[in-house]
């Protein structure tokens, strides 16, 4: 992709929900929803539990058990339900679970080259060796002001759960996506560990990303300014406004928000 | 274990003529133990150790005796050495010694190790006890030690070891038994006698390795005696053809303070036994064992842990992993016993299993009889698949599924290898496991 300029990025279309229904085990959970973002946004998803916000993270990501009915989503132009999950990351998109899964007896950094690698390798572009990685490895975490102990430690494996999130987003730093989908990455975080997830995401906000943002709470788009905030309510987008509309629902709560939207 | 019409298999084995030693004793030993196995037989599934592995097809086959180019078939070196392990060398190829490819010279003070074709030429007396098994006045013989019989009767070579009290051999000593392709499908035996004094010390490899494809049946026999606070780090890597069959039985005895240690591995042969045996005899004994075995294609590999606890404070862990694939077997049976006066024993297994296909099999038992008090005891078994969540994390990260299934299946067994110290064996063992994984 060629970019002429920071500010023309601004309107490139990255990704465009259309209508998207999907079920799990059964049960229709996404009920129409619509939604474009386009690089260098920040969009904030909120909504009350099981309004489906995990969800769209599972079904953009490729997650198995999410059955897509009707709908699409198109990703920098292409069809990005039709790819495996290894391609989609390899295309540049980036979930931050909102359980991040121990692998015990995996090493860190073992496994980040592997994943790296297999993106660059997906792209056809060269794979770095273990000096390389290495040397990349290490600036990432003096951005994300992480401890390379980090590194030597299996993934995830007896992390607290600040840890685990820390370890999501320094994962991120390294894979460089292009949409990044934040899966309630601020949950169980205390407001130490989560100023530090902000800092780290505020860090690789840049023309080129967009970050999806899911959350429960207003206290994460404090620290991340949203460009955009949206209510899912009952597997549909309800209300989108700017920042000001996660405020009023930190005030009032769900109640009542959408019911003029609803068709 | 009928009588009447003989099993190819055992007529072919009764068909070796047993190697004479010129020692009385010995050669009756041989003599009994023949005809032990002689009336005795095979045994069926309906021994209850034998339950999962049927000797059925092999029953029906027969194995030559005695290869007579075995002194000279040529072995590639390389195959006997191993990153990190440098040290004096017994080498046998279809159960012959050879003096050209082992490593004897220069062995350190308090080390003895030699082929035992050799320790019986000078005084066999020390070697009475073991090797006049199961003739001991008083052992109780157990159904199924057939192949233990057949080896007493016809192993005429194998591995004699022994530490000096006090002594600590700083260089591993390394055992290898080759299977060679010959002219016919041979059957061939191994007697290993290792005795570790009070208070030595022991780095031990044992290998099992092939030299091109052969199928033949080989049994060996070791028993390993750890005198008081004499400590044993027994690694086995069994790697032989993928057509061989492997009987083994380790039997350990441990008396007070000593500690042995074991890593097994087990990746090759058609059908493969280990019963591997430990006695905690003195107070405080401990035993770890970890081992992983890995059968793919149509490969059998058994292993029969059994332990048992006679004595004051007595502690044993055991962690064996199991990964089979395709059409193949894997069978564990983890028997421990808590004797009655063995109190204040802690013993703990776990086996844990990965099936990677659907016609894959693994069978695991782990049994717990406790009859002494103030014992803590845990085992446990599992067999599963892979972990969905697991192979999610990692595809979403980029990593294709059949890598992200190797890496999590190496990330399996590769568990089994934590607690070993030579860490360049360690990761030439983990390599080897990961050149085991379906691709």
């Amino acid at each position: 992709m060629a970019f002429h300029s920071n500010e023309s990025l601004k309107f490139i279309t990255m990704l465009k929900i259309e209508n998207l229904h999907a079920r799990v085990e059964g049960r229709e959970i996404l009920k129409g929803l619509s939604l474009t973002v386009n690089a260098g946004e920040v969009h904030a998803i909120m909504g009350p539990n099981g309004a489906g916000k995990s969800t769209l993270g599972n079904v953009l990501s490729g997650r198995e058990g999410y059955e897509v009915t009707a709908g699409t989503v198109t990703y920098n132009g292409i069809d990005l339900l039709a790819l495996e999950p290894e391609e989609r990351a390899a295309a540049g998109v980036f979930l931050a679970f909102q359980y991040p899964v121990e692998i015990p007896g995996v090493n860190n950094t073992y496994f980040l080259r592997a994943a790296f690698n297999a993106q660059r390798k997906g792209r056809g572009e060269k794979e770095l060796d273990s000096m390389q990685f290495l040397k990349l490895v290490r600036e990432k975490l003096k951005v994300m002001q992480i401890s390379d102990e980090l590194l030597h430690r299996a993934v995830n494996e007896g992390f607290s759960g600040g840890e685990k999130k820390r370890n999501e987003i320094f994962q991120m730093a390294v894979l460089e996506p292009q949409l990044a989908i934040l899966d309630e990455t601020d949950s169980g975080l205390d407001i130490d560990a989560l100023k530090q997830v902000a800092q780290g995401v505020n860090a690789l906000r840049s023309p080129a990303r967009a970050f999806l943002m899911i959350t429960h709470y207003q206290r994460l788009l404090d620290y991340v300014v949203p460009d955009f905030v949206h209510v899912l309510a009952d597997g549909r987008i309800v209300e989108s406004g700017d920042k000001s509309l996660a405020l009023k629902l930190e005030e009032h709560g769900y109640v009542g928000i959408g019911e003029g939207a609803s068709a | 274990m009928s009588q009447s019409a003989p099993l190819p298999l055992v007529e072919s084995l009764l068909d070796a003529p047993l190697p004479g030693s010129g020692i009385a004793w010995l050669d009756a030993a041989r003599r009994e133990n023949r005809e032990a196995f002689a009336s005795g037989g095979l045994p069926d599934t309906r021994v209850e150790a034998w339950k999962y592995t049927a000797l059925r097809a092999l029953g029906q086959r027969s194995f030559a005796h005695g290869d007579s180019q075995a002194h000279t078939r040529i072995v590639d070196a390389s195959t006997l050495t191993l990153p990190g392990i440098d040290g004096p060398k017994l080498v046998f190829v279809n159960g012959v010694f050879r003096a050209d490819l082992s490593a004897l010279d220069s062995l350190p003070a308090g080390l003895t190790l030699q082929p035992l074709s050799q320790a019986l030429h000078g005084d066999a007396e020390p070697l009475r006890f073991a090797l006049s098994w199961p003739a001991v006045v008083g052992h109780v013989r157990e159904a199924g030690d057939a192949f233990a019989q057949i080896n007493a009767a016809s192993a005429g070579d194998g591995v004699v070891l022994r530490v000096a009290a006090n002594t600590k051999v700083a260089v591993p000593v390394q055992l290898v038994f080759v299977g060679a392709s010959a002219e016919n499908v041979l059957a061939w035996h191994a007697r290993n006698v290792i005795e570790l004094g009070d208070d030595a010390e022991l780095t031990l490899v044992e290998q099992h390795i092939a030299n091109g494809e052969q199928g033949h049946l080989a049994t060996l026999v070791s028993d390993i005696d750890l005198r008081e606070g004499a400590r044993l780090h027994h690694i086995i890597l069994q790697n032989a053809d993928i057509g061989a069959n492997l009987i083994r039985r380790s039997s350990l005895h441990l008396q007070a303070r000593a500690h042995a240690r074991l890593h097994v591995l087990e990746l090759g042969g058609a059908l493969v036994r280990h019963d591997l045996r430990a006695e905690l005899l003195g107070d405080g004994a401990q035993l770890d064992t970890r081992g992983v075995f890995m059968p793919h294609g149509r490969q059998h590999i058994d292993t029969q842990l059994a332990i048992r606890h006679q004595a004051l404070n007595t502690t044993s862990s055991s962690n064996w992993r199991g990964v089979a694939n395709d059409r193949a077997r894997g069978v564990f049976r983890g028997a421990i016993v808590v004797a009655p006066g063995a109190d204040g024993s802690d013993a703990s297994l776990s086996n844990k299993n990965l099936l990677l296909s659907p016609s894959a099999e693994i069978d695991t038992k782990p049994e717990l009889e406790i009859y002494a008090d103030e014992v803590k005891a845990a085992h446990g078994a599992t067999v599963g698949q892979l972990d969905e969540r697991s192979l999610f994390y990692l595809r979403s990260r980029g990593i294709p599924q059949a890598e992200a299934r190797a890496l999590l299946t190496a990330a399996f067994c590769r568990a089994v290898l934590d607690d070993l110290p030579n860490e360049t064996l360690r990761e030439h063992l983990s390599a080897l496991l990961i050149a085991h994984l379906p691709t």
